[in-house]
């Protein structure tokens, strides 16, 4: 099975992730879609790393390490941002983050 | 077609399915159920690619903890269809056209990419939870420590962004 397989797929979920972040206000369905994001390109370097052992490289475990350190610091990302939003609703009653407006001033 | 090209179709239109589901659905409890599905279905992928590990950490840390956060706050918030503030169309339209152009300009510059092939039959001891951590303990032992402490200033963070003032 070519590898472009994977990258095609990883490619269409990553744009469906962006237009997700371009057409959505409601900040909890952006937070989804910046994970949508990270999972793309987690699959693509899975899907790296699987090439790479079958190129004969005895090294790709880096390469699933990565992903794993990916998942660690977006485990951590959604902590702070559930917070951030937990905290945006409480002062605005709202999750549009056309509200964010008002920290222009 | 190889078994593995099948699962792999199956696998793939289930993923798009339900990443278009994400930011189709109106509500947001849909979005998350959606996305629940989508990372099922990414799991799948990671045990094809024989990457054990990393689908047994998908699994718990996105579909447990990730994805029940998520479900709790918006139970927290009460969100539902009725609230969910709308863009204006022309900005739909902007953005999803933008974001196909984004997947068209990737898609025709890899088009040509000469790449090697997957062999998927033979499947690789690499991915599991041995070697990986061999090579977490010893060589990337100092990133791991490292973001111990990242995740205790996201637990900080996080109780002090919570905390009522």
């Amino acid at each position: 099975m070519p590898v472009q397989y994977y990258i095609f797929l990883s490619i269409a979920l990553f744009c469906i992730g962006v237009m997700g972040v371009l057409i959505r206000r409601n900040a909890i369905v952006i937070f989804m879609c910046i994970e949508l994001m990270l999972n793309a390109v987690n699959l693509l370097l899975v899907a790296f790393s699987k090439m790479w052992v079958d190129a004969g490289r005895i090294d790709a475990a880096a390469a699933q390490l990565f992903v794993f350190f990916i998942m660690v610091v977006a485990a951590a990302e959604v902590t702070v941002g559930l917070a951030v939003i937990v905290m945006m609703y409480r002062n605005a009653h709202s999750v549009d983050i056309n509200i964010l407006n008002r920290l222009k001033n | 077609m190889s078994l593995q090209e099948i699962i792999f179709i199956v696998l793939s239109i289930v993923s798009i399915v339900t990443a278009l589901g994400v930011i189709i659905s109106k509500n947001p409890v849909n979005s998350v159920l959606s996305l629940i599905v989508l990372f099922f279905s990414i799991t799948c992928h990671y045990i094809m690619l024989n990457a054990q590990f990393l689908a047994i950490v998908n699994f718990i840390v996105y579909m447990g903890a990730i994805m029940v956060l998520f479900l709790f706050v918006i139970m927290l918030l009460n969100l539902n269809a009725e609230l969910e503030p709308q863009k204006r169309n022309w900005l739909k339209y902007a953005g999803a056209i933008s974001g196909g152009a984004l997947l068209l300009v990737i898609t025709g510059v890899l088009r040509s990419a000469s790449m090697a092939s997957l062999d998927m039959e033979n499947a690789s001891e690499i991915g599991l939870i041995q070697n990986l951590g061999h090579t977490l303990f010893s060589q990337y032992v100092v990133p791991f420590e490292i973001s111990s402490i990242l995740f205790l200033t996201a637990m900080v963070g996080a109780v002090v962004l919570g905390k009522k003032d």
